[in-house]
């Protein structure tokens, strides 16, 4: 299973913006390579990242080939409440991977 | 750009002079080599591509395996401090085998003797992050490869691994790392070839990699045959490179161009 | 350099990687390279034609890139990021990739600061546009010039 890198203050005061930072493991296949014999090495990235804050989408991502291996994606959002962070990938090939951080926001 | 790249090696080819080696005053890691950005990755962990393999390793550390059904932390307990120093001084000198033995080679013993289980290929993903994951527990250590005094005649092995003319282009390791290190190949600049930071991220292949696997793909460049995965010569080569780093900090899991 | 040299030295590089994992050796090919129109009509796309003003934007990558195959980026947008004021989109291109999209990102006024980071690919020396679409429906833009060495020795297949 994939492992995911994920970075959210534990602590933040209401109406901090907050860095968040994710490092989601794939190889992202650009599509654009061949084999020896000429076939092409089917594309295979992670298409699609979203960030869910307590339920709400708070930040969403189209990715290309042109995003690198091992994708990194930094946003920031205002703390609002206690909760929960919720990341999804998802990608070719049915590439489906869930992350979840916690915060107290006082 | 290429012409370049063939005037410093044509220059390589006609001396016939033996590497003089790196004063260790004078050594640098090759971290220093790079862009900021580029030590930036490595020095933050949360944004540190390598911390993938080492989040990976930290899961099968728990894992049981094998025939015994043991996992690496039955014996080993808290890597923080089983593991802290212990990939600052390998390669290692194993007595059963009576030669020196690499982390991947160390790890395969555990798991073919100990845990029963069935060795791991180089390069495949559980022994990268094994690795790594054993390897991040002493960065920042200082590198003491070497010390053991039964190590002497395979660091000598591997010095002489490291000196001698090979390939097509009749080069040794010593003609670019000690002798024209800081100058440049092509864009990227000639480091001394120190060790620190392995298993470590290459950009170049946009994913963590073995020593081994650099030292193939050098070996391929310039056009060498390269010794196989494992092999003995590999071993002292990383056995020499380690000990002629000695003193310096381990950078695992390090980024590199 | 001629372009057909370094595109093909590059997925030389991107090769060396992939042939670990598989035994299938990979060979180079020039592939499509995006051209100047590709990359209008993807801008297009995402103003549907609006005017885009110059202003604004900022990105953020190295002019000299160590590795084509991981280059940091940070785009950032000037902006309150208020309900009434904030940047609703960022959308990334490139020149001369195969491909002129690189990513699209999605914000809106709890966001705090117009900011994100990645790591991209690019495969030559070549422009990067960033637009930035607005809650007032304006698009705002930027172009910078990266220049990308290769790496010295390609890896053959290991």
């Amino acid at each position: 299973m994939p492992s995911a890198l994920i970075n959210v203050p534990a602590k933040a005061k209401r109406g901090d913006v907050i860095e968040i930072k994710t490092l989601m493991s794939h190889i992202m296949e650009t599509g654009f390579r061949h084999t020896a014999t000429g076939e092409v090495i089917p594309r295979d990235i992670i298409t699609s990242f979203t960030c869910r804050y307590n339920g709400n989408e708070i930040f969403r991502a189209d990715l290309f080939p042109a995003i690198a291996a091992n994708p990194f994606i930094t946003f920031f959002t205002t703390a609002t409440a206690s909760g929960k962070f919720e990341f999804e990938w998802i990608g070719d090939n049915g590439f489906s991977e869930t992350a979840s951080a916690s915060i107290t926001v006082e | 750009m290429r012409f370049a790249g063939l005037i410093v090696l044509s220059v390589l080819l006609i001396t016939d002079a033996v590497g003089a080696e790196i004063p260790p005053a004078e050594r640098r890691s090759g971290a220093s080599f790079m862009t900021p950005d580029t030590r930036a990755m490595q020095d933050d962990g949360t944004i540190n591509p390598g911390m993938l393999w080492v989040l990976d390793g930290e899961k099968l550390w728990a894992r049981k395996t094998g025939v015994a059904d043991k996992a690496c932390a039955d014996c080993h307990n808290d890597p923080r401090t089983s593991m802290k120093g212990v990939a600052a001084h390998y390669p290692a000198f194993d007595k059963a085998l009576g030669r020196p033995v690499d982390l991947e080679q160390r790890i395969n013993l555990c798991r073919v003797n100990q845990q029963k289980a069935t060795p791991l290929a180089y390069e495949s993903r559980d022994m990268l992050a094994l690795t790594a994951f054993v390897a991040q527990q002493s960065r920042g250590v200082a590198i003491e490869t070497g010390s053991d005094p039964q190590l002497a005649p395979f660091i000598a092995k591997g010095r002489e691994l490291f000196m001698q003319r090979q390939g097509q282009l009749n080069l040794g390791c010593t003609n670019c790392h000690d002798d024209n290190w800081d100058k440049r190949l092509a864009g990227s600049a000639i480091t001394q070839g120190h060790p620190t930071g392995y298993p470590l991220y290459r950009l170049e292949w946009q994913s963590l990699g073995s020593l081994q696997r650099r030292l193939r793909a050098c070996i391929t460049g310039i056009r060498a045959q390269a010794y196989d995965f494992g092999a003995p010569e590999l071993v002292e080569l990383e056995l020499y490179l380690m000990s002629r780093a000695k003193g310096m900090p381990l950078e695992a899991p390090a980024i590199r161009p | 350099m001629p372009k057909r040299n370094s595109t093909r030295r590059q997925f030389l590089g991107l090769a060396g990687g992939a042939a670990v994992l598989g035994a299938v050796p990979i060979v180079t090919m020039r592939p499509a390279e995006a051209t100047p129109a590709e990359l209008a009509s993807a801008i297009r796309s995402v103003t549907g034609g609006a005017a885009v003003k110059t202003g604004k934007v900022k990105l953020d990558v190295p002019p000299l890139v160590e590795n084509g195959n991981t280059v940091p980026l940070t785009v950032s947008v000037a902006n309150p990021m208020a309900p009434e004021d904030h940047v609703r989109s960022i959308h990334v291109f490139n020149e001369k990739n195969p491909q002129p999209n690189i990513a699209n990102f999605y914000l809106g006024p709890h966001s705090g600061r117009a900011q994100v980071s990645t790591r991209i690919r690019l495969a030559d020396s070549q422009k990067i546009v960033a637009i930035a679409r607005l809650s007032d429906g304006s698009f705002w833009s930027i172009s910078t010039e990266v220049i990308v060495t290769l790496a010295a020795c390609t890896e053959e297949v290991i």
